[in-house]
């Protein structure tokens, strides 16, 4: 992070709301005390976000006192894009990834923190610390920079930018310990309480807010879940847990038997899904 | 970092290699499905693609659950560097997966960088290959000390004992000159288990420890915090007029409050005031914390200083040896600029010598004039900026250092410093009695190099002839070099190879500095098609004293104009390397000048030559 801000001309924060995100803002206000992070939190509101979780963003602003931008495509919102009426790809690829460039974009931003780490997909596995982006912002994973101890390459054109993941080399399990250790809050979603549900192609939904179509005789049936990711909540999936604890979560998580994006629909579109939406410019 | 799993031992950071089918990627697969750390979900995906893409029939091919981006899949190949996290309740790991074909060496070399422990495959049907040589040169050169020998696919030779036990006896053969400190052999199936993390009782004749258990137990001695203190400082954090710290990632040693410190480069010495480990004030700070430090003094420091223990400093030179990894498609060539970055320095540097290029088959050295992809060199580097450093062999992250491609941004090499050539704080350059300034007043001129660049025929020559006429005339002190006094008498050992181009530039470079350094506006005319070498150039001479002036003519016009026959002569395929013909000319991107010959008079773009140096103050105007 402080090779970030020595070396790039304006950088930004990724600031999802979820856990990750979390850890690495709390990472970053380490890095920098005494001082403030010198750089934005950027957030890329789909406007389907749980209501809990914009709650909690705004709080986390206000409590650190930090900058906060929240992009919305206000095109795609007119055009009427939503999970809902347009389908996962089609919703992700328009208020997410392209709304991600235009913020980008916008600021002139050089540089863009992301909470991505390399255990969560395969493609990701593979993806540098500092990884270079070109001025379309896209990735060409046949062409990386090789990463040597940790000097990393910072060097780009006027135009390109860098995307870069302080969180790499974590995993799950270690995010949870460090968010536990460090007493870090985190958004209540992640925490089992009982919530209206519905279930959908094997996945538990939450109904948020009345924007969620019911099915013809369908009615949310009210259990105890959590999240393990946080995303738009028509597309992100809970599971039945009676976790209220940070030790329930991580003793939970040493027995668990399914990976973590397991509950997200966007990854098992088509296989190798999360590969093409990176090229394109998504996080 | 990685978080804070409580295992005994540290995280073990560990790179597997091998040829292309030795079976790297099922060996990570059958670790993690045998130590239960895929989940359902992946597994249910794995089966799914296995009928896909697999090649093992019916069985679940592990190789697929590693290698992950979609074109590999399609090749059967890994073609990147993928990492792989998992922890058993002994230890953590971090597995870098890296590719077995020869182009992709680079991405091997990147993986090794980081690692403790490197696991070199080998398939028992074939034995050692080259690329077995290869790899462990690399891992070797790279500062692994700890290898594992898997002789996989045992069950192929039907667990045969003596295959396995020639091909160990071949490999610590082979491996005795490579520094590794620890070698342990061990006879695997990775498709099917063996040895992976249990012992196999088809093989009741290996009394040694199954892989898994050696990956546990094994300690990689962690020397860093035994060795000197030293903190490259990364960013100055100052908050407020009343603190200024220093912070960065301690790669060796120890520091205290209050503990003596020495600014490296300028030997200024004071204090350690404060440590601070993230927002903790602390007593004590080690090898692997990221700390900001205020001291007790104002000294001047600013990012890529290196702060050190004042009893055991590091070496401060300008000049050293070391072996490099060329990762470019585009050769080393000798001479050219790039950007080092060493720590948090990032300064011009040249490669001023290649004394011979590293065969990594058999570590013979070779003669050599340039490094394509994937070679190894030892050369002479010399550095614009003074650099604190230690030998890598002592201190991997003070003597390691990329070289990035100043056009392309591209990482072009790893490099590793073995030792100074020259310490920067013993030069003593001879005090000119007589300053630059001084020769440049009694000439009443400023000094410049006028560098005139363009394809051959393009007109430099007339026009760098008619400027010196024009400046001689008014009473301005010059001199002119171009091919015909150069390439006969300084240059003439010098072909016209892009290697040969490259040290001609460079030696003309040099001239043309110390005349300026005399007083006097020097024109240069060279076609220079390369802009690398018109940047060293740039580089060599003092500030805003080099003007790149391009002369531009389209190639059809100068082929028409033709003047010394040579184009009609390359085109028939008698001259090779001609530029404009069979070899590229890089147009400048942002010349001081551009002079278009096609359009106007020579007699009209001279004078514009003399108006740009009146404008500088290079001469009066009249």
């Amino acid at each position: 992070m402080r090779e970030v801000v020595a070396e790039m001309r304006n950088p930004v924060m990724l600031y999802s709301i979820g856990k990750d995100s979390s850890v690495m803002l709390h990472v970053a206000m380490k890095a920098f005390h005494p001082a403030k992070p010198p750089f934005p939190l950027l957030h890329v509101d789909t406007t389907w976000k749980f209501r809990e979780m914009i709650a909690f963003r705004d709080e986390t602003a206000r409590r650190l006192g930090l900058k906060l931008i929240v992009h919305v495509n206000k095109d795609g919102l007119k055009r009427g894009v939503s999970p809902i009426a347009s389908g996962s790809q089609v919703h992700t690829q328009v208020m997410k990834t392209e709304a991600l460039r235009q913020a980008l974009d916008m600021g002139r931003f050089d540089a863009a923190f992301g909470g991505a780490r390399r255990d969560e997909e395969k493609s990701r596995a593979k993806e540098r610390i500092f990884s270079h982006r070109s001025v379309a912002h896209a990735w060409d994973p046949r062409n990386q920079r090789p990463e040597l101890w940790r000097l990393f390459n910072t060097r780009i054109r006027e135009g390109e930018s860098m995307r870069v993941f302080p969180l790499s080399n974590w995993t799950e399990l270690d995010v949870w310990e460090y968010v536990q250790a460090e007493r870090i809050p985190v958004v209540p979603l992640y925490f089992s309480k009982v919530r209206p549900v519905v279930e959908r192609s094997g996945a538990l939904i939450m109904v948020d807010d009345d924007r969620l179509p019911l099915n013809p005789g369908e009615t949310p049936r009210m259990l105890r879940v959590r999240f393990r990711t946080l995303g738009c909540y028509p597309l992100t999936g809970a599971i039945e847990s009676g976790a209220e604890t940070l030790d329930d979560i991580i003793a939970e998580m040493r027995a668990a038997t399914t990976s973590e994006r397991q509950g997200r629909l966007i990854d098992t579109d088509e296989s190798a899904s999360m590969e093409k939406k990176k090229r394109e410019g998504y996080f | 970092m990685s978080g804070t799993s409580s295992a005994a031992l540290p995280t073990l950071r560990l790179l597997t290699c091998g040829s292309v089918d030795d079976g790297k990627s099922t060996l990570i697969g059958r670790l993690l499905y045998e130590k239960k750390l895929i989940f359902d979900d992946q597994l249910t995906a794995l089966e799914r693609d296995s009928k896909k893409f697999g090649t093992t029939e019916d069985e679940i091919d592990f190789a697929l659950l590693v290698d992950g981006l979609e074109a590999e899949r399609e090749q059967g190949i890994t073609i990147d560097v993928a990492y792989r996290y998992f922890a058993t309740s002994k230890r953590s790991f971090i597995v870098a997966d890296t590719p077995g074909h020869e182009q992709y060496t680079r991405n091997m070399a990147t993986g090794a960088s980081n690692a403790d422990l490197a696991i070199v495959l080998v398939d028992a049907r074939k034995g050692l290959l080259t690329q077995t040589h290869r790899h462990s040169i690399i891992v070797s050169l790279l500062g692994v000390r700890h290898v594992v020998l898997a002789v996989n696919k045992i069950d192929l030779v039907g667990y045969a004992e003596a295959i396995f036990r020639e091909i160990a006896a071949g490999y610590r053969k082979f491996a005795e000159p490579l520094g590794f400190r620890s070698l342990f052999a061990i006879p695997i199936s990775a498709r099917y288990g063996d040895n992976v993390s249990s012992l196999s009782p088809r093989m009741p004749w290996y009394e040694g420890e199954h892989l898994l258990e050696r990956l546990e137990t094994i300690e990689v001695e962690d020397d860093r915090r035994a060795a000197p203190f030293r903190l490259p400082v990364q960013w100055i954090n100052r908050p407020h007029l009343d603190f200024r710290g220093f912070a960065g990632a301690i790669p060796s040693g120890r520091i205290g409050r209050g503990d003596p410190i020495v600014v490296a480069g300028s030997g200024r010495r004071t204090a350690v005031a404060r440590i601070l480990v993230a927002d903790q004030e602390v007593e004590r700070a080690e090898a692997g914390d990221a700390v900001t430090l205020s001291l007790a003094d104002e000294v001047d420091v600013a990012r890529g200083d290196v702060l050190a223990h004042p009893e055991s400093r590091p070496e401060v030179a300008d000049q050293f040896t070391a072996h490099i990894l060329w990762m470019s498609a585009d050769p080393m060539l000798p001479g050219r600029s790039y950007l080092m970055k060493i720590g948090a320095r990032t300064t011009p540097a040249s490669i001023t010598e290649l004394k011979h290029r590293v065969d990594v088959n058999n570590f013979d050295k070779l003669a050599a004039k340039r490094l394509d992809l994937n070679e190894v060199g030892f050369c002479n580097i010399a550095t614009t900026m003074p650099v604190a450093y230690d030998a890598y062999a002592e201190n991997r992250e003070m003597g390691a250092f990329i070289l990035i491609d100043r056009q392309t941004n591209e990482t072009a090499a790893a490099g590793m410093i073995a030792h100074g050539l020259r310490r920067a704080t013993n030069i003593h350059r001879h005090g000119m009695t007589v300053t630059r300034e001084a020769h440049a007043a009694q000439k009443h001129q400023r000094p410049a190099i006028l560098w005139f660049t363009g394809l051959s025929g393009a007109g430099k020559s007339t026009i760098a002839n008619l400027v010196e006429t024009k400046l001689h005339a008014r009473g301005a002190h010059t001199a002119l070099l171009d091919g015909d006094n150069v390439r006969h008498g300084l240059n003439k050992d010098l072909g016209f190879t892009a290697a040969d181009r490259v040290e001609n530039i460079r030696r003309i470079g040099e001239v043309a500095k110390l005349m300026t350094d005399v007083g006097l506006i020097v024109l240069c005319s060279f076609i220079s098609p390369f802009r690398a070498e018109r940047r060293l150039v740039r580089d060599t001479a003092a500030v805003g004293e080099f003007i790149e002036i391009f002369v531009e003519a389209p190639l059809a016009t100068v082929i028409a104009r033709d003047p010394k026959g040579l184009y009609k002569r390359a085109l028939a395929g008698e001259i090779k390397n001609f530029t404009g013909v069979d070899q590229a000319y890089e147009v400048p991107e942002a010349p001081e000048l551009v002079l278009n010959s096609a359009e106007e008079t020579p007699e009209v773009l001279a004078d514009r030559v003399v108006a740009e140096l009146e404008r500088r103050g290079c001469i009066a105007r009249l």
